[in-house]
């Protein structure tokens, strides 16, 4: 007993170093696999406020171009409302099918990470805005990312620049859809696989939300092909997608609520479980 | 005496916090290039301190870090690290003299302060982008961005020191 005390009290620097480190190998070899931590995230009210504060001094400086991508996009909107009688008849305007299933609350990004290899976005809205885990997020231009955490007043986005990401994508007007993941190589890029190698594909094609997930609705823009090849097993097309969003300068962001995504998600469970 | 150099830590602790995550964070030169500042803390802290709390001091600020940039603990894990293997490196690069009680670092060389900051933010570096890639087929992609981004914080690290000198210490 005595040995084991003087054992103890000699080597209590190294065991209080490896115990700290086998408390952060942990957390990181959890945060490799799995959701990201549900405390040791950057929304919480301390880091987020602090953000917050620091993003309400400097978003002065990109007013004016933050005010022309608005318009913008007012203008693309305004665009499709002035034109819906005309088209109407071919194709129904995804202005009606958001009012039915989904609702949209707007936001802004107060810290963004693009240089890391699973990168969170922070944004200023959080459960007492009816935000929650699961939820998709968009900008004006494209996707953006899904909600990860939610705090009182804060929620983080894992990024589609994170390797843990995984989107239902398609080519558009198309219905061959695949998976949106990031080989962490480049920022403006992502990749889109399980293409299958019979489909005739243009470098330029525009690539969009499938309307597998629960998550987007159908028909958000992505980014466009940049340049395509055959996968290993030479049956399944691997595409570089160049993205439309400029993932170094966000501001505004949209989280999309669906609706129905819980019936959603109960149906597919209970056929599941009847298969078993 | 113990007083001020108490304050003057907790004082770089928060400040190296911040100006880590607000400023250095979102650098991003090059895209990808964000040096880690905060390591100069390991660097400044007092030689004759007691041992544990600095070990624990270390694991928090890494833990701050980590909390702010959604990193999970990969932070805490390489500053523990290198706070732990410090007297090692210290021994390693100024000799027998870092046991006597006089020793302080503004009277060893230039060269010797920085073999010893760049032995630290290396073996921070190392260990920092070894667990967030964690797969030895990346092994390049981990020395590529050990070298540059380890050489960004190098450099970020002794301007710095220089500004912000102890000469009183």
């Amino acid at each position: 007993m005595q040995q084991i005390i003087n054992f103890l009290i000699r080597y209590k620097i190294f065991l209080l170093y490896l115990f700290l480190l086998f408390i952060s190998l942990i957390f990181t070899f959890q945060s490799h696999s799995y959701h990201q931590s549900k405390f040791l995230n950057s929304a919480n009210y301390f880091t987020g406020n602090i953000y917050e504060f620091f993003d309400n001094t400097t978003s002065y400086f990109g007013l004016r171009e933050e005010n022309e991508s608005l318009l913008e996009e007012n203008e693309r909107l305004r665009h499709q409302l002035y034109n819906r009688k005309t088209n109407l008849t071919n194709t129904p305007a995804p202005i009606d099918s958001l009012e039915k299933n989904y609702t949209l609350v707007r936001g802004r990004v107060i810290k963004n990470s693009f240089s890391d290899l699973r990168n969170y976005i922070t944004i200023n809205k959080g459960r007492k805005d009816s935000i929650e885990q699961d939820m998709g997020v968009i900008t004006a231009k494209g996707i953006l990312g899904i909600i990860e955490n939610t705090s009182e007043g804060f929620a983080t986005v894992q990024s589609i620049l994170n390797e843990k990401s995984n989107i239902n994508a398609k080519i558009k007007n198309s219905n061959h859809f695949g998976s949106l993941v990031w080989d962490t190589k480049n920022y403006n890029t992502v990749q889109l696989v399980d293409i299958p190698r019979l489909v005739p594909l243009t470098i330029g094609d525009t690539i969009v939300t499938g309307a597998m997930s629960s998550i987007f609705p159908e028909n958000i823009p992505i980014g466009t092909i940049k340049k395509f090849d055959l996968d290993k097993s030479k049956s399944f097309y691997y595409i570089d997608v160049s993205l439309f969003n400029d993932m170094t300068n966000l501001n505004n962001v949209y989280i999309i609520k669906n609706l129905k995504r819980q019936e959603i998600l109960e149906l597919q469970e209970e056929t599941l479980s009847n298969d078993q | 005496m113990i007083n001020s150099s108490f304050f003057i830590n907790i004082l770089r602790f928060t400040l190296l916090i911040l100006v880590q995550v607000l400023v250095f964070n979102r650098l991003n030169f090059f895209g990808y290039i964000n040096p880690m500042v905060y390591v100069l803390f390991i660097y400044w802290y007092p030689i004759k301190e007691n041992r544990t709390s600095f070990i624990i001091i270390s694991f928090l600020l890494g833990f701050f870090i980590d909390i702010f940039s959604d990193t999970l603990a990969l932070n805490a894990a390489s500053t523990v690290s290198i706070a732990y293997l410090r007297p090692t490196i210290m021994r390693f690069v100024f000799g027998v003299n870092y046991e006597f009680q006089s020793f302080k670092l503004n009277s060893t060389t230039k060269a010797q302060q920085f073999t010893f900051l760049a032995l630290l933010i290396v073996i921070h570096h190392v260990i920092y982008f070894t667990l967030e890639i964690f797969s030895i087929a990346n092994i390049l992609l981990i020395v590529q961005k050990t070298l540059t981004i380890g050489l960004a914080s190098i450099i970020l690290c002794l301007l710095f020191s220089s500004l912000f000198s102890t000469k009183k210490e």
